[in-house]
């Protein structure tokens, strides 16, 4: 007889999910997930998950963890990166050694995708929580990740 | 035939009679309920697409509309006002004479079935002695209108939202009907302000009748939101397959009339269940039984809320159905369900079980 049973089960299973939605009616007030932007611009803080824009986090000494080895730019499927690199003497080995001079990201043409991000090997670029990215001209969306007179910070490679 | 519980309506009444011949009088009469009943309506229908909206956002843990006016109280109003103000196009060799009646069919039985009610003692347009048929016959033509919007627009998709819509109602319109009739055994009478009457002193319809009652009630709020269009059942639209179902060619203020009748038929749906289970406007316990001026209509309108509350809680916790188990639903588990349930409610009445 499973015909009851259905019946038992059908309604059973309603009731579930109408306690469950019935939850989120009577706290309404409190767990509101909206966001009322243009209002909380100066509080509103953007979870960790967000992607805005990818960074590179420099510390207080000017110094970044890019290595320059490329992984990045070969990683994006769009070519929102490019690298100028240069070749200098390493002080401590007295070898020439591969330098970063520019790390050029297009925001223009990156689809948040975070495949630069996964194949970084020094974590040196991360994603931003920004999201305030128009512009009114487009050469606004091609930036210098890497601050000018900055080097990479010693012992990255190790 | 007019009773409106303010003392103005006699007044009305009676100056009218004095001032015109007696038929002329009558005429005028019947236009002025109608204006009157029109404008209530239109509004509450906007309201209650507001409370939708709102009663959605609160289920999603969102706000809702809180831009027009305090609390996005005036937010419906300009909808409204923007779609009188937009253009009424159509598609190419429609039906064109169709395509123009079919919202006007949905709007006026959905207006037409409001006659009926007793919102309060004295606050009923329309008090015949066969009103449930009566109501059971309206709602079953609303769907006509449906068929010609979809039939007549000329779009493929139109046309299988409205042949939907026409296997739907036939189907549930069973059920509809049959737990109606249960509690109609009940009452002895398909007046709506006697099966109220009855209710006065034997206590609401749902108690009187206990189990029974309680699974008719069950399979009248299912079949009514199936009679409704409205989700779990809105196979008729069903955004996410037809576009917009049977009103995917309209625009302005003939969808607006589509949209409006949605609502308005929720409303009735929620108001027959009022009448037929809680007691229609009668106080719970009878609390204000004495007080004289306290408007009856009060208690009605906050059981209809309660319902109609109800039935958005269904439309925003359940996902819409196949066709196919639509019609195993109804054919196999409602409608077997509900002759059974008459049997058993008849041999209730029948041994005096009754409450």
């Amino acid at each position: 007889m499973s015909y009851f049973s259905d019946i038992y089960n059908g309604i059973k299973t309603l009731l579930t999910g109408m306690t469950v939605t019935g939850n989120y009616f009577i706290h309404a007030r409190k767990g509101t997930l909206t966001q009322q932007y243009p209002d909380n611009r100066d509080t509103l803080k953007m979870f960790d998950r967000f992607r805005g824009e990818v960074v590179m986090p420099h510390d207080d000494q000017n110094e970044h963890r890019c290595t320059g080895c490329q992984k990045c730019e070969i990683a994006c499927p769009n070519g929102s990166i490019e690298i100028v690199w240069d070749r200098g003497i390493d002080e401590t080995t007295g070898k020439k050694k591969k330098k970063i001079d520019k790390h050029i990201y297009h925001l223009g043409m990156c689809t948040m995708c975070g495949l630069c991000i996964e194949a970084c090997p020094t974590d040196a670029i991360v994603w931003a929580q920004n999201y305030e990215n128009s512009v009114y001209d487009r050469k606004y969306l091609t930036r210098v990740l890497n601050q000018p007179g900055s080097k990479v910070k010693a012992g990255i490679e190790d | 035939m007019m009773n409106i519980p303010l003392n103005i309506t006699k007044t009305i009444h009676d100056w009218l009679f004095s001032i015109m011949p007696e038929g002329v009088a009558s005429i005028t009469e019947m236009v002025i309920i109608a204006i009157v009943y029109l404008a209530l309506f239109a509004v509450a229908g906007l309201y209650l697409v507001l409370l939708e909206r709102k009663v959605a956002a609160w289920f999603q843990l969102r706000l809702g509309p809180n831009r027009v006016g305090p609390f996005g109280l005036f937010q419906t109003m300009a909808d409204a006002l923007k779609l009188v103000s937009k253009e009424l196009t159509s598609t190419d060799r429609i039906d064109k004479f169709l395509y123009n009646l079919a919202p006007y069919f949905v709007i006026v039985t959905a207006l037409v079935a409001l006659s009926v009610f007793p919102f309060s003692k004295q606050f009923q347009a329309f008090d015949i002695n066969i009103g449930v048929f009566f109501l059971i016959s309206i709602s079953s033509i609303g769907v006509i209108g449906i068929l010609l919007g979809g039939w007549s627009s000329n779009n493929k998709y139109a046309l299988i939202g409205a042949m939907r819509s026409g296997l739907q109602t036939i189907s549930y319109e069973l059920s509809v009907g049959l737990s109606i009739l249960t509690m109609v055994l009940l009452t002895g009478s398909l007046q709506l302000s006697e099966i109220i009457e009855v209710q006065r002193t034997g206590g609401w319809l749902i108690l009187q009748g206990h189990i029974p009652a309680v699974i008719a009630f069950m399979i009248f709020m299912i079949a009514g939101t199936a009679e409704t269009n409205r989700a779990p059942f809105d196979l008729v639209e069903a955004e996410s397959e037809l576009g917009a179902g049977f009103h995917t060619e309209y625009s302005g203020m003939k969808f607006a009339y589509f949209f409006l009748a949605e609502f308005i038929n929720m409303f009735i749906i929620a108001s027959i269940a009022v009448v037929l289970f809680f007691g229609g406007w009668l106080s719970p316990f009878g609390i204000t039984e004495g007080i004289t001026w306290f408007p009856e209509v009060i208690w009605f309108m906050i059981k209809v809320l309660m319902i109609i509350i109800l039935m958005m809680w269904f439309r925003w916790t359940f996902p819409r159905l196949r066709v196919d188990q639509l019609l195993t639903l109804e054919w196999k588990y409602l409608l077997p369900i509900n002759l059974v349930n008459i049997v058993v409610m008849a041999i209730i009445i029948w041994l005096n079980w009754t409450i």
